[in-house]
């Protein structure tokens, strides 16, 4: 299946691009991550992440579905 | 009842304090985030923002909803900045009015803590000498 998936913070470092297309044959956030994370080499496992689709925050397990937007969230610092 | 923006513009603090104004508020409490010139010991020359635009529109505006179900205020606003910002640059302003003051106190605080926490923006210190770093809520380093 085809995925958007967006970086930012220190995942947008290390993997030298804002967004990319992903073909894979991972179903869920949890696999898609693991995949991505060897492709990349993040080094942040997944209990420091949090998941959001389209827009949402998720759950690892969540299906993801054809075309969806994948996000990996790093701890957030604002303010 | 409520805004919450994601800014690539500076923050005008003058008016957004104006749109409190109403005639059954009777305080108002304002809080500023400036970019300071250092963080945990070293010197920071500037600090770049990114946010992931639509989640952090959706949070924002629940956390402002929150605040008005746990406070009995009248107006809240929250705008925080993304991009470069140099020392001195307010990142992020937030405003409460209320009829009296200990809600308009309160929901600012609620607001300001549960955007640090929960809203997807990052900060991208750059220090003295050229390295940078991302930061976790409590300004402690990503590695």
């Amino acid at each position: 299946m085809k995925y958007r998936v967006l970086y930012f913070a220190s995942l947008r470092d290390r993997a030298g691009m804002d967004v990319e297309q992903v073909e894979s044959f991972a179903t869920d956030a949890r696999g898609l991550y693991s995949e991505l994370r060897a492709r990349h080499g993040f080094t942040m496992g997944e209990e420091r992440l949090r998941v959001a689709v389209n827009g949402a925050f998720a759950q690892w397990a969540q299906t993801l579905h054809e075309g969806d937007e994948v996000v990996f969230l790093p701890p957030v610092s604002g303010g | 009842m409520g805004v919450f923006h994601i800014s690539a513009e500076p923050i005008d603090a003058a008016a957004l304090a104006r749109s409190l104004a109403h005639a059954r508020a009777g305080a108002c409490v304002t809080f500023e985030g400036w970019v300071r010139d250092h963080n945990d010991g070293r010197a920071v020359h500037r600090l770049d923002y990114q946010a992931y635009a639509p989640l952090a529109q959706s949070e924002g505006e629940r956390i402002i909803k929150e605040a008005g179900e746990k406070f009995a205020i009248v107006e809240a606003c929250c705008v925080h900045r993304v991009g470069s910002l140099a020392i001195g640059d307010l990142a992020v302003w937030v405003g409460v009015s209320s009829a009296h003051r200990g809600a308009a106190f309160d929901a600012c605080r609620y607001i300001i803590d549960e955007v640090k926490l929960r809203v997807p923006i990052w900060k991208n210190e750059h220090y003295a000498g050229g390295e940078s770093g991302w930061l976790h809520p409590d300004n402690t380093p990503v590695v």
